[in-house]
Order: C-alpha cells, then structure tokens, then sequence
C-alpha cells in the first residue's frame, strides 16, 4: 500500500521531460495552435470570398522581416488570428441568414407576387453564382396592372462586355 | 542536365533548428553556359500561365504547400494577407498583368518552378557563395545585406562569409545572379509541412528549364 501510494506521489513529484524548457514547449504549442488556426482562417476566406464577404484584413504597419517570435509576439499572433477568424465566422453567418432571408421572400414572392409588386433579387441576394434578377411584374404591361395580373420575371445572362 | 540531381542540405543553426524544425534550404551550383532559349521559357511561362484562374487562386491558400508556407509567416512575423508567400505572389500578379512574365530566361526557370510546384527557388551568383555552402541563420548584431544594416535576429539566407538573401526578402543585388551569370547557386527553402520531394522538384525543374528541357 505504501509503495503505491508512494508511485502515485512520484508522478507528481517528477516533472514531465517537456517541462524541462517550458517557456519554449509554449512557444512550440503556440506555433501548433498559429499553423491551426491559419488553416481556419483560410478556409473561412474560401468561404467568405464567393458570398461577397471581405476578407480577412492585413493588420497596417505590420513588420515586414522574418524572425523567430518571443512568447508574448506569438501570443499576439495568435489572439490577433482568434480575432480575424471570428469576426470572418460571424460575417459569414451574417451573409448566410441573409441569404436564407432573401430565399424565403423570393418563395413568398412566387407564391403571392401581386402583395410584392415590383419587388426585386438578385443571384447574388440570395448567395447563387451568375447574373440574373427576380422581379415582380405586371402582365401585359398597363393593362396587367389595372387586372392586378402580377407575374415574377427571371431575367437570364450577365451583359455582355 | 538528366537524371538524379546533385542538391545539397543547407546549414540550419541549432538556434534556428530547435525553434522551427522543418525549416531547411537545399542547394545546388549549376554551370550555365548552355543558354536556356528564352522563347521556350515564354512559352511554357504562356502555358502556365493558362492554368491559373481566380477561383483557383482564391481556393490556393488551403493546398498543402501554400498552407504551409503561410503558417510560417505567421509563425516568423509576417502577415501572408499583406506580404504573400511567393507562389501566392506569383499568382496573384498573373491575375493582376494577365500573365506570367520574367525580366530573363533565368528568372523565367524560376518562375516556372515556384508556379508549378509552390516552392520558392532563388538564384545567386555561385562565385560569390563560398565552398562551405548556404544556409539559414540569425542575424548578430551589426550585420548587414548590402548596404542596409540589419536588426538582430532577423532569419537570412548566408554562408561562412556573407549574407547573401534576408530569408523570403530580398537578395542582395552585388551576390543576385541575373540572364549573364555564367555559374549560378540555386537554394529552395522548405519549411515544417513541405515534403523535401518538393523541394528537390523545384530545383530540378529550374535546372531543366535552364537546360532547355
């Protein structure tokens, strides 16, 4: 029993081998959750660049050499990258409820269009590549608006150049 | 100019190995006297060229390679948004001008290995590198690129005499070598992510673009 209790002390009592430097484990960690992060960010611009969201913002007056980071520059880069990768994931989920919004109204506007008269989207309101818009029209011109005769118009192709 | 490539391993220092494993250069000296036909190198740079578009561009920065490559400029200091790791940069300018065009037939060899295969090849003047070889290491103080006086601590491409490239900067223009040098040292630099046959790759694609191949 003694000699257990002693084995379970001795894993507290002996540090780890990584522990050895632990101010450069962190940086190597740091440079772990840096890489990781990078990764994110990039995707999230894949993601963001078709929906019509900037992308992500180069920090102005940013150093321009290459060195190896001390911990507190490393955890600058690091928190700088949490940043840009939720304010890019927050845009993205913005776009996104704007697009599902617009789909919505443009089924509310094939199902009722004479309540949105002369209503309009776009592909790109509703996060679809190409040209094109959806408008709410009235048939047969005058007369159609007299009739209260609405039709929604899907106009095809981008201009030509 | 067939068959295996005879590169070398750079020097990383231990300060620099430590902190960054995966950082390496690899070298090579290659006799240019056989003169590349520049009307080749513009017509492979032309096909190139017809491979990059904007979606692909856009979608570069989650590839391996270019992945790697800008985790490392985070990790060292510089932002890839602002200064874009050389295969982004290369793409992004042939977006930009609507091709891929080099001022000679050697800086066209390079061009054609950093777009096919993401990994920066560089080339100096190989009279000016000594025997021992090139390599990557910190700047101590007073050092300097040229004429520019250096910051302690900044990550450069030297020898056993001389700075001869800030590392993904500049090089420095007396040591750069250029269409008339007739002996020139090629180095690529790989970092923690990109596999040494891609390094290996682009020096032997430079160096078949420069034999005409």
């Amino acid at each position: 029993m003694e000699l257990l209790e002693w084995e379970s002390a001795r894993q507290y009592l002996a540090p780890p081998t990584v522990l050895r430097d632990p101010e450069r484990a962190a940086r190597q960690s740091l440079r772990s959750q840096i890489a990781r992060l990078e990764q994110e960010l990039s995707e999230a611009f894949v993601t963001a660049y078709p929906m019509g969201v900037v992308g992500p913002v180069a920090v102005a007056g940013a150093r321009r050499e290459v060195r190896m980071l001390d911990l507190g520059e490393l955890e600058r880069a690091r928190d700088d990258l949490v940043e840009r990768l939720r304010a890019a994931r927050a845009a993205i989920a913005e776009r996104a409820e704007e697009h599902a919004a617009n789909r919505l109204y443009l089924e509310r506007m094939l199902l009722e269009p004479g309540k949105h008269r002369f209503a309009r989207l776009s592909r790109s309101d509703i996060g679809e590549p190409g040209c094109g818009d959806w408008q709410v029209r009235p048939r047969l011109g005058l007369i159609g608006m007299l009739m209260g005769w609405w039709q929604v118009k899907l106009s095809s192709g981008c201009p030509l150049p | 100019m067939s068959g295996e490539l005879a590169t070398s391993e750079g020097f990383v220092s231990p300060e620099v190995g430590s902190e960054l494993p995966g950082l390496r250069l690899r070298w090579l000296r290659l006799e240019t006297e056989a003169r590349p036909d520049a009307r080749e190198v513009r017509a492979r740079l032309r096909q190139l060229s017809d491979r990059i578009h904007g979606a692909g561009v856009i979608a570069m920065r989650t590839r391996p390679i270019h992945r790697a490559y800008r985790a490392f400029f985070r990790q060292t200091g510089l932002d890839p948004d602002l200064q874009r790791p050389p295969a982004e940069q290369a793409a992004t300018v042939r977006l930009m001008r609507g091709e891929l065009s080099a001022p000679d037939a050697l800086h066209g060899a390079l061009l054609i290995a950093l777009v096919e295969t993401g990994v920066p090849v560089w080339a100096l003047d190989a009279d000016q590198v000594h025997d021992g070889g090139l390599g990557i290491r910190q700047t101590g103080e007073g050092e300097r690129l040229g004429d520019t006086l250096l910051r302690p601590g900044r990550l450069v491409v030297s020898d056993e005499v001389s700075i001869h490239a800030l590392l993904f900067g500049g090089l420095d223009r007396s040591h750069e070598a250029d269409g008339s040098t007739p002996r020139v040292a090629l180095f690529a630099v790989g970092v923690d992510g990109v596999p040494d046959m891609h390094l290996e790759e682009a020096l032997w694609l430079a160096t078949q673009a420069l034999a005409g191949g």
